[in-house]
C-alpha cells in the first residue's frame, strides 16, 4: 500500500508535531507513509471566501503530487472534505476522481481502511473532544444531535481505546467552535464570542486536554485557551493515539 | 505585509461605505458587546433547539418524513405553475376570490382595495412573513389604515417600531423586562411590571377591543392544498382564528412556494412544523379554510416577488422549499450569537442568508459569509434544503461578481498564486514564521491589524516546519 501524507499549509507551518505524531501513528500500524515535497494546500482557504476560482491551480497542484498514491492521508477532515466535496470544478479526469476518492482523513483511514480498533496508547487525563463540523457533518465521521440521540463517531471510538483515558461529556456535544476559515477573522466578534462558549463547556465538564480532528478548530481554541491563560492543553488526536507513559 | 493589510483596510473601509447600512459583521459585534444578553439570548434559542430534538428523537421515522417532505416540496416546485392553477380553479370554485401578486407594491395594493371597497378602517393582522417582507404596515398606515398585530411577539415590536428577529418568534431578542418596559409605555402597565403571565394577560385584554371593532383581518398561510382549493394556517395563540372569524373579510397572503399537491400530505408537514419549529407535537391551532363562512368575503392573494427569479436558479431552487420553522434560526450558532436584527431581512438566520442575496445581492452580500459553514442548518432542517451548500455557492457568486472588498479578493490571488507554487510556499512560509517570531507581541497582537488577536493568542512559530522536519530527518 503507497500511502502519501497531505500536511496541509498551516499544519505544516503550525504544527509540525501534528504532521510528525501522524506519522509515528501510521508507521506503528505498519504503514510507511511518505511526504511529497510538492504539496501545499487543498486551496479551501480561496474557495470559502468565495473565490474558487482562484483556487484551481493549487487543486490541479494538489492532483498532480498526489494522483499516483493509493492513499492520502490528513490530519484534518475540513481539508479532506474541501478535496472530497469541492474538486468537482475541475474537469474530472482518473486523477481527480481517484485523489478525491482516496483522500482520507487520519482517523477515518484508520478505522474504515486499516480496520484499527484498538490503539495501544496510554493517557491518563481527562480528554473533551470538540467535534469539528467538516468531519462530523461533512464527512459523517460521528453522528450529530440534529439527525439523532446517538453520541458514536470514529473519533471518540479510538479514543475510548486509549488506556486510563477518560471522555468527558460536554453540555454541548456539537457545536461549532467558530473557526470558520476567513470567518475568524472577518467575523472576529462572533468567532470569538463562539470558541470561548466551546472552551467554556470543555472547563465546566472538567477536560484537562482538548482534543479533535482537525488541527484549525484547535488552533482557534488553543488561542482562547493561552489568551486566557487557562490550565487546560489542546492536542490533535493523533498526539494522543500515540502518547504512552 | 503591513502596506498590504493597510490597503485591505482601506478597500474594505470604502466597500463599506458604498453601503447604506451595517454589514452583518458589525451589527453582530455590536450585538456580542453586550456579553451577558449574548449569553441569555444564546441560551434561550439553544432551549427551544433541545426541546426540537427531543421531539425529532421520539420518532424513529423522524428522517423518513424528513426525505418525504423534502420530495414532495422538490415534486411541487417542479410544476407549481400547474398547482398554482389547480389551486386557483378549486379555490375558485369553492367561493374564495384569489388574486395574483407580482411584487410586494402590487400585494400591498390588493389588500389596500379591498380594504377599502369595505369602506374599511381597521385591519387586525396575525402573524404573516410575507406581509414584514412586502413592508405592508407602513403601507397601510400611511393611507390611513390602522393595522394591529395580533400575535402577542408581532405586537409587542409593533408598539415598539422595530422588524421580527426571528421568523417564528419575532421578539426573541426581548426580555420579558424589556416588554414591560413597552407596555409600561403604549399600554399604561405599572413601571417594572414584568410578569409574563400578567403582561400577556394585558396585551389580550388590549386586543380583544381591536378583534370586536376589526373590519378585516388578514392572516399568512402555512399550506395551500392544490387539490382542495383551501389552506392551512398554523398558529399557537389562536389570534388568527379569533381575527377572521370575527371580521367580515378575511385576507390570506401567500408566497407562491407555499403549495402542496394534496391534503394527504398536509400531515408530513404538520408533524414535521411544530416539531421543529417550538418543539410542540402540534401547534395549538391547525385552521383549514376551504371557504368563506356564510356572509363572509374570503380573499387569497398569492405573491411572487422574487421567488420567480429563485426557482429559475438551479442551485438555489430548494430555498423555496421552506416552511418557515425557524429551525436553522435556533440551531445556528452564529444567529444566537449576533441577533436577528443583525441580518438586515425580513427572514434571518442561515435561510435568510440564501434567500436575501436573490433580491438584493449587493445589499446582503456579507450574508452568505456569517456562516461557519458548520452545515448544522442543513441537518436540522425538516425539508432538508441543502443551506450551506447554497451559503458556499452564494459565496461564489458575490466573489464572482467583485461584489467583495478588493483588498479581500486581491489577497486571495495572491494567497492561491502562492499556494500553487510548492518552492516559493515554503520559502515564504519559511520568512512568514520568522516574521512571526521576531515582530513584537503588541504589533503581531493588536487587534486592529489582526482581528485574530482580539480574543485569541498567535499560534507559537515553531523554529522548523513540518516539512523542514521531514527532509532533515526521513530519508
Ligand atoms: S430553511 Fe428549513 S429549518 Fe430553516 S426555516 Fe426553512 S424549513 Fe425551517
Amino acid at each position: 500500500m503507497n500511502v502519501a501524507l497531505f500536511i496541509p499549509c498551516y499544519v505544516d507551518q503550525f504544527y509540525p508535531q501534528v504532521g510528525i505524531a501522524t506519522l509515528q501513528l501510521l508507521e506503528r500500524l505498519g504503514v510507511q507513509a511518505v511526504f511529497p515535497m510538492e504539496q501545499t494546500c487543498c486551496g479551501q482557504p480561496m474557495a470559502n471566501a468565495g473565490c474558487e476560482a482562484d483556487s484551481i491551480p493549487v487543486y490541479h497542484n494538489y492532483v498532480r503530487t498526489f494522483a499516483d498514491f493509493d492513499y492520502i492521508v490528513a490530519p484534518s477532515g475540513s481539508c479532506v472534505y474541501h478535496v472530497r466535496k469541492h474538486f468537482n470544478i475541475i474537469e474530472q479526469t482518473p486523477a481527480v476522481k481517484h485523489v478525491r476518492e482516496r483522500t482520507y482523513e487520519l482517523v477515518q483511514f484508520l478505522t474504515e481502511v486499516l480496520g484499527v480498533t484498538s490503539v495501544d496508547a496510554e493517557f491518563p487525563y481527562r480528554v473533551g473532544l470538540h467535534q469539528s463540523c467538516h468531519g462530523q457533518r461533512g464527512l459523517r465521521l460521528a453522528s450529530d444531535s440534529e439527525m439523532s440521540p446517538s453520541r458514536d463517531g470514529h473519533l471518540s471510538r479510538l479514543l475510548k481505546q486509549v488506556r486510563r483515558l477518560e471522555l468527558v461529556e460536554l453540555d454541548r456535544y456539537d457545536e461549532c467552535c467558530g473557526f470558520g476559515g476567513a470567518f475568524c477573522v472577518s467575523e472576529a466578534a462572533v468567532s470569538a464570542r463562539m470558541g470561548q462558549d466551546r472552551v467554556a463547556d470543555h472547563v465546566k465538564n472538567g477536560a484537562q486536554v482538548i482534543t479533535g480532528g482537525d488541527v484549525s478548530c484547535l488552533m482557534h481554541l488553543e488561542g482562547i485557551v493561552r489568551r486566557q491563560k487557562l490550565p487546560l492543553r489542546v492536542m490533535h488526536i493523533a498526539e494522543i493515539l500515540t502518547a504512552t507513559t | 505585509m503591513l502596506q498590504r493589510l493597510r490597503l485591505y483596510r482601506i478597500s474594505e473601509t470604502i466597500f463599506l461605505q458604498n453601503l447604506t447600512h451595517m454589514t452583518h459583521a458589525q451589527a453582530a459585534k455590536r450585538f456580542t458587546a453586550d456579553v451577558d444578553r449574548t449569553t441569555w439570548h444564546d441560551g434561550a434559542l439553544w432551549f427551544v433547539r433541545q426541546k426540537r430534538d427531543r421531539m425529532a428523537y421520539s420518532l424513529p421515522e423522524w428522517e423518513e418524513l424528513r426525505e418525504l417532505a423534502s420530495q414532495i416540496k422538490n415534486h411541487t416546485l417542479s410544476r407549481l405553475d400547474e398547482y398554482l392553477e389547480e389551486f386557483e380553479r378549486n379555490a375558485t370554485a369553492n367561493g374564495i376570490r384569489v388574486h395574483w401578486a407580482a411584487n410586494a407594491q402590487e400585494h400591498n395594493e390588493i389588500v389596500l382595495q379591498i380594504i377599502r371597497q369595505h369602506n374599511g378602517k381597521r385591519l387586525v393582522k396575525s402573524k404573516s412573513m410575507l406581509t414584514e417582507e412586502c413592508h405592508l404596515n407602513p403601507f397601510l398606515i400611511k393611507e390611513g389604515i390602522e393595522v394591529v398585530d395580533t400575535d402577542l411577539g408581532e405586537r409587542i415590536i409593533q408598539f415598539n417600531d422595530e422588524p421580527p428577529s426571528h421568523i417564528v418568534l419575532p421578539a426573541i431578542h426581548l426580555k420579558k423586562e424589556d416588554v414591560g418596559q413597552i407596555f409600561h409605555k403604549h399600554l399604561g402597565t405599572p413601571e417594572g411590571a414584568s410578569d409574563p403571565q400578567f403582561l400577556t394577560e394585558t396585551a389580550r385584554q388590549h386586543l380583544r377591543g381591536h378583534f370586536v371593532a376589526a373590519d378585516v383581518a388578514l392572516s399568512g398561510v402555512n399550506f395551500a392544498i392544490a387539490e382542495t382549493g383551501g389552506f392551512v394556517v398554523c398558529t399557537n395563540e389562536g389570534n388568527a382564528d379569533l381575527g377572521v372569524t370575527l371580521a367580515p373579510v378575511h385576507i390570506a397572503s401567500m408566497g407562491i412556494e407555499k403549495m402542496i399537491p394534496r391534503l394527504d400530505h398536509l400531515g408530513v408537514y404538520t408533524r414535521l412544523l411544530a416539531r421543529s419549529a417550538t418543539g410542540q407535537l402540534s401547534t395549538t391551532y391547525t385552521s383549514h379554510f376551504h371557504r368563506p363562512r356564510p356572509g363572509q368575503e374570503l380573499h387569497v392573494i398569492i405573491v411572487d416577488n422574487g421567488r420567480v427569479e429563485q426557482l429559475g436558479r438551479p442551485d438555489f431552487r430548494a430555498s423555496l422549499k421552506c416552511i418557515r420553522c425557524g429551525a436553522c434560526m435556533n440551531t445556528c450558532p452564529v444567529y444566537r450569537r449576533s441577533g436577528g436584527h443583525s441580518y438586515d431581512y425580513t427572514v434571518p438566520g442561515p435561510i435568510g442568508s440564501i434567500l436575501s442575496p436573490n433580491v438584493d445581492l449587493k445589499k446582503h452580500s456579507t450574508l452568505p459569509f456569517a456562516s461557519t459553514l458548520c452545515g448544522s442548518c442543513s441537518d436540522v432542517c425538516p425539508v432538508k434544503i441543502d443551506i450551506h451548500v447554497q451559503l458556499y455557492k452564494w459565496r461564489q457568486i458575490i466573489g464572482g461578481q467583485k461584489a467583495m472588498p478588493a483588498g479581500k479578493r486581491v489577497g486571495m490571488q495572491l494567497l492561491a498564486k502562492v499556494l500553487a507554487r510548492p518552492r516559493l510556499y515554503a520559502r515564504l512560509g519559511r520568512v512568514a514564521r520568522r516574521m512571526l517570531a521576531s515582530t513584537p507581541s503588541a504589533l503581531t497582537h493588536n487587534g486592529t491589524i489582526n482581528p485574530w488577536a482580539i480574543a485569541r493568542e498567535m499560534p507559537e512559530p515553531p523554529k522548523q516546519s513540518f516539512r523542514e522536519w521531514y527532509a532533515a530527518n526521513q530519508k
